[in-house]
């Protein structure tokens, strides 16, 4: 076994999980799924960065309740979000009692918090871990691109960022999805400067992370249940296909993209969805209940982020991207 | 009739420059805060090279309402203020013909920012 | 293979991937809707001149414009003129109603900073090249025409 991918002796497991949404995430295809609906994007907050934070709290609230254990059982919160020094996880951390980490990954911090976290349970220096992240439409649009009232069009390869928060819990001990590999993945940049195409910037890392997880671990596409990149959109997942296909390996319908899947397509988001909410909803929604039903035996779990910030853009910087991937397999006794 | 005609000039002409803008946005993917600095230079140079004038003639509102006419109005104040003052008036034309508009962003931009909250896109 | 080298097939085959909007729909919206603004704007100015006889043309342009700055940056705080502008694009981003749009959103957008950091400071974060450009364009304009005159 190379060093990128670890594979968990122990096997946390995911005793716990909470997804929260904004209105518009509430009316997509992932509906009927989430824990909680904000009824608007400002959650009774008077700003969306407040906002965002109240979220997190929520949601990790919500996944420790979930988990039937007590604040006082918590060892450690490993968050991350999008905002300039992770402002919405780490202030969100000073309603807790317990120790915190901040990770960033830009949209792939759900896999790299819940890799961390599983790594350092799994060794047994913590019994309780629980992971957050989150993401804001209007707090992203406008570190990241425009004002909202601006009137502008956005162009036909954007996406659009989910207004959510995703939580989970992992313990060494407890019935739940057992986390058995996690693999970390290089950063790769193609050299992308187009800041609206996040899914082409992002592919090429993708692509080569799950290139090195199928090598180390000796699994091909059929030993998975379904394979699930993070925010790729429409375009990134196709992008991803063909550069499977390049390496010889062929993604069947048992691939898709949570960015891709997560609107209607009447709801005007173009390639889709992004943002860390993104994966991190689905993933403690309905990936988590469909591990609980037994639908999927196994999962490959693959988000991805785009690690840009506005100065190296304006500085002429191409995209760096980053994957990291984790196999979520079904409780077993 | 003849007003009919007139209308008719200011909306093809308004309407032509306004797509032009949009082949822009579509075909190269600007920014909308550099859309406006190429029609501002356009409007300058028209005006510089005597053009706008005639344009704004039969086009009317149609070539002034669009930021092209911003851009001519602060040539035509510079060239006029050089005329008049010499010197000084590279300094004060420009913006002293085009005080109106950008006192008037600043001050209603202040006021609505004071009322009202920015809403989140559905 | 060489970096340079992937990254520009890459970018290329890229391009070639992109979905392909047909671009008439806009297009024709643009024209329409921009048309309209400033068929709005000379009726404005036409009607100052009929009800005020005494006002220079000068000052009905004047008083014209402030009005349509007026309207955009009011349609631009109760959250109308982004819609308008995501049906239109160049149709309210070229017309001077745009140019307002353009201060009016990042006042309203980072109200949350404060009046002095939010409100004053980002208020010209896409107009500000806008009024520099314009600026330097017209100082460049003067001077020339300065030194025209000297010679006739």
């Amino acid at each position: 076994m190379k060093y990128d991918t670890v594979k968990f002796r122990r096997q946390p497991k995911i005793i716990g999980s909470y997804s929260i949404v904004g209105p518009k995430e509430g009316k997509g295809n992932f509906k009927d799924y989430f824990d909680y609906i904000m009824k608007n994007d400002l959650f009774g907050e008077k700003t969306f960065e407040k906002a965002e934070r109240k979220m997190i709290e929520t949601a990790i609230t919500g996944a420790i309740q979930k988990s039937k254990l007590g604040m006082k059982d918590i060892n450690l919160l490993v968050a991350g979000d999008l905002l300039n020094q992770i402002i919405s996880s780490s202030y969100a951390a000073r309603a807790f009692d317990f120790p915190y980490l901040g990770v960033y990954g830009a949209c792939s911090t759900m896999a790299e918090s819940i890799a961390v976290a599983s790594i350092l349970v799994d060794a047994g220096y913590f019994e309780n871990v629980v992971c957050c992240t989150a993401s804001h439409f209007s707090t992203a649009e406008r570190q990241y691109r425009f004002p909202l009232e601006l009137g502008n069009q956005r162009p036909p390869v954007s996406q659009w960022t989910v207004t959510g928060a995703g939580s989970c819990v992992i313990s060494q001990k407890g019935k739940g999805p057992r986390i058995t590999m996690a693999t970390f993945g290089k950063v790769i940049d193609w050299g992308i400067v187009d800041v609206n195409n996040m899914g082409a910037a992002m592919a090429p890392a993708c692509a080569q992370t799950m290139l090195s997880h199928f090598e180390n671990t000796k699994t091909t596409p059929d030993d998975y249940d379904l394979i699930v990149t993070g925010d790729l959109g429409k375009l990134g997942s196709e992008i991803l296909i063909d550069l499977m296909e390049d390496n010889g390996i062929k993604l069947g319908l048992n691939y898709n993209d949570c960015g891709q899947m997560y609107f209607r397509r009447d709801q005007n988001t173009l390639c889709g969805a992004s943002g860390c909410g993104c994966c991190a909803t689905v993933f403690n929604s309905y990936l988590m209940k469909k591990l609980q039903d037994g639908q999927y035996k196994r999962i490959l779990f693959m988000p991805t982020g785009a690690l840009l910030s506005t100065t190296a853009t304006q500085q002429g910087e191409s995209i760096p991207g980053v994957c990291h991937a984790i196999v979520v397999e079904a409780y077993e006794e | 009739m003849e007003m009919f005609i007139d209308y008719l000039w200011v909306f093809i002409i308004g309407g032509l420059v306004c797509m032009i803008g949009e082949l822009l946005i579509i075909t190269t993917n600007i920014t909308s805060a550099r859309i406006l600095v190429t029609f501002v230079l356009v409007g300058v140079f028209l005006e510089a090279v005597g053009l706008f004038d005639y344009i704004s003639d039969f086009a009317g509102a149609g070539i002034n309402v669009p930021i092209v006419g911003f851009g001519a109005s602060l040539a035509k104040g510079a060239i006029g203020a050089v005329r008049s003052q010499g010197i000084l008036g590279i300094f004060t034309g420009g913006l002293t013909a085009t005080a109106a508009g950008i006192s008037a962003a600043i001050i209603f931009a202040f006021i609505f920012a004071l009322i009202f909250h920015s809403h989140t896109k559905k | 293979m060489d970096i340079k080298e992937r990254n520009r097939a890459y970018n290329k085959y890229v391009n070639a991937k992109i979905p392909k909007t047909r671009p008439w729909p806009t297009l024709f919206n643009s024209f329409w809707v921009g048309g309209l603004i400033c068929l709005l704007g000379q009726g404005i100015n036409d009607l100052l001149l009929y009800l005020f006889p005494n006002i220079s043309e000068q000052s009905a342009w004047a008083y014209t414009l402030i009005i349509l700055i007026f309207l955009a940056a009011l349609l631009t705080g109760i959250g109308v003129y982004d819609k308008l502008g995501k049906f239109a694009g160049g149709g309210t981003i070229v017309p001077i109603t745009g140019f307002s749009n353009s201060i009016t959103s990042p006042s309203v957008e980072f109200k949350s900073e404060g009046i002095v950091y939010g409100i004053c400071v980002k208020m010209f974060t896409i107009a500000g090249p806008v009024i520099v450009f314009g600026v330097l364009s017209s100082a460049l304009v003067g001077l020339i025409y300065y030194i025209v005159y000297l010679f006739i």
